[in-house]
């Protein structure tokens, strides 16, 4: 059984469809990534499952339960984190502050403090940012602020993840490290959707990918179909200029 | 030492300097009767609208100026209910009179950022005061009502009583996840929705709770005043003034703003007699220069001087 789905997601913005009639699904152990043009309505699509946005039409399951409409706090206790395109970390508090707000109001809520301080310190060693434990959010690089926020989240206990851009305007080296920490997320046993542009990091780690185009599913397979596919490829490249007539 | 036995050490001490306080603040009556208790009763009146505003805008940055119409509430619940049943019980409905309408307001309007939500508070304080002159004068028959005297003493005691629950009401929530949470809101509300706090929750509860004090602060104050009207109520300085005060303090600890508001208190009361036609000047470049050099307030100017004095401290050793 697939651990989220969606059946005729739909959002409007104004007139423009931002998602426009779009089914999904992600299985459990997975990493699902997403990608498309911008403005193809991906993070609108996160939106919408994280509950940030409330869809016009459609329905999205959470382990078989409805969730569209649910409070974004009530999502995240039932067991689906996110983190942001553009970091919302909180930039004035120290890292482990940051990270122990996840073990003291997610999934995980109802531990004592110092049970919830012990776990966030594990998952900040889990990402690599244990040096930088008092450090105020800000003065993290934006590389390390973007794992925070991966911290952060799995700090809430998630079964699912969304992960959005995470290696956006990251260097090389943090790239390749960014994909060494999703391959680790997914050996804990949790699913993961990741919208991202990093090409390489997309085929190389993601069991299965999903194109938006315009708001709409333009396609869906495997990292080998989607990038021999003819359609994805024309959103991509544009089409073959006719150079003949 | 290691740091933890350093830092009980610290509380320790602190805990010890505040009893101190406390107990000495209590028996004042005993030795300065009269003017100083109606002057600390006044400042304990600042201090604690100016903690409860802290309580809730301080971490949040949602500027509310509402305590005006929280503090306004107390007095009324006094002014109708005051002679009918025991004083303390009054104080108590007054504080949760306030609680309750804390809880409406911050359910309705708690949505709203920034400045929207300031001038809101600020339009909800006037409708209340000119719903009550409305009501005053059509339904009753009368602009104002008398208040019976409690006695400066009874008010003083009340005051301090009131003080030292919301001290420690403020302490414990602002050391406890939900204070910050609290925080968090004020940084990035959405994260902090996305992280599992109810923030609508955590919000409206924490100003709700700020609002009790307030109340019940008003249901003691109104007694000071034997004749109370719309216009006395909910004057409107009470609002604006906490701010200030909280500004001009500190917010970053919570004995910024007590310090703060006791100075400022203090410093109005001593203008006002020594100097009553200048005295707003006075005060308003006080507080323009306070806000332009002291941007973490008075503590804050304390705070940088105590590490600098420490540091030359080290330096010689």
């Amino acid at each position: 059984m697939p651990i989220l789905e969606g059946q005729g997601v739909t959002k409007y913005f104004g007139g423009l469809a931002a998602v426009f009639n779009v089914d999904f699904h992600v299985d459990e152990g997975e990493v699902l990534g997403l990608i498309g043009p911008n403005g193809a309505g991906k993070t609108t699509l996160f939106n919408l499952i994280s509950a940030a946005l409330t869809p016009k039409s459609g329905e999205i399951r959470f382990k078989g339960r409805n969730i569209t409409g649910l409070a974004p706090y009530k999502i995240c206790r039932m067991g689906v984190a996110r983190t942001f395109q553009t970091v919302k970390v909180f930039a004035d508090l120290p890292v482990i502050s940051n990270v122990v707000l996840g073990s003291y109001f997610g999934k995980s809520r109802g531990r004592s403090s110092a049970e919830a301080l012990g776990e966030a310190a594990e998952w900040l060693q889990f990402v690599g940012l244990s040096a930088a434990k008092a450090t105020p959010a800000k003065d993290l690089t934006l590389a390390h602020q973007k794992r925070l926020e991966v911290a952060r989240a799995l700090a809430t206990q998630p079964e699912l993840l969304m992960l959005d851009e995470m290696m956006a305007g990251l260097t090389a080296t943090e790239v390749a490290e960014a994909m060494e920490l999703v391959a680790k997320i997914r050996k804990q046993g949790i699913t993961v959707i990741m919208i991202e542009h990093v090409m390489k990091a997309i085929m190389q780690v993601c069991d299965r990918i999903m194109v938006l185009h315009h708001g709409a599913k333009l396609a869906e397979g495997t990292p080998k179909e989607i990038a021999t596919s003819k359609e994805v490829i024309k959103v991509y490249l544009g089409e073959k200029a006719d150079a003949g007539s | 030492m290691d740091i933890a036995a350093l830092k009980t050490k610290k509380n320790i001490t602190t805990g010890v300097i505040m009893l101190a306080i406390l107990i000495l603040l209590a028996f004042v009556p005993l030795y300065a009767p009269g003017y100083p208790v109606i002057l600390l009763s006044s400042i304990l009146m600042y201090v604690i609208l100016t903690v409860g505003w802290v309580m809730f805008s301080g971490p949040t940055g949602y500027i509310s100026l509402a305590p005006a119409a929280f503090f306004g509430f107390g007095i009324y619940t006094t002014a109708i209910i005051g002679e009918a049943i025991p004083f303390a019980v009054v104080v108590l409905i007054g504080g949760a009179a306030s609680f309750c309408l804390a809880m409406l307001v911050g359910a309705l309007t708690l949505r709203l950022r920034g400045i929207y939500f300031a001038v809101f508070t600020f339009g909800l304080l006037m409708l209340i005061a000119n719903s009550v002159n409305y009501y005053e004068i059509h339904f009753t028959g009368t602009r104002g009502r008398f208040v019976m005297v409690k006695g400066y003493d009874l008010i003083y005691f009340y005051m301090l009583g009131i003080f030292v629950l919301l001290m420690i009401a403020a302490t414990v929530i602002k050391h406890s996840r939900y204070g910050l949470a609290l925080i968090s809101i004020g940084l990035e509300e959405e994260a902090a929705e996305h992280c599992g706090i109810n923030v609508v929750m955590v919000k409206v509860m924490v100003f709700a709770i700020s609002a009790f004090f307030m109340g019940a602060a008003g249901s003691v104050m109104a007694t000071k005043w034997t004749y109370i009207d719309s216009g006395i109520a909910f004057y409107m300085l009470y609002s604006f003034m906490p701010v200030l005060m909280a500004l001009f303090g500190g917010m970053g600890q919570l004995f910024g703003p007590v310090i703060g508001s006791a100075i400022f208190t203090y410093l109005e009361e001593v203008l006002i007699t020594r100097f009553p036609e200048v005295y707003m000047l006075i005060f308003g470049i006080i507080l323009v220069i306070a806000i332009l050099y002291l941007p973490d307030g008075l503590v804050g100017l304390i705070q940088k001087l105590w590490k600098r004095f420490s540091e030359r401290k080290h330096a010689n050793t």
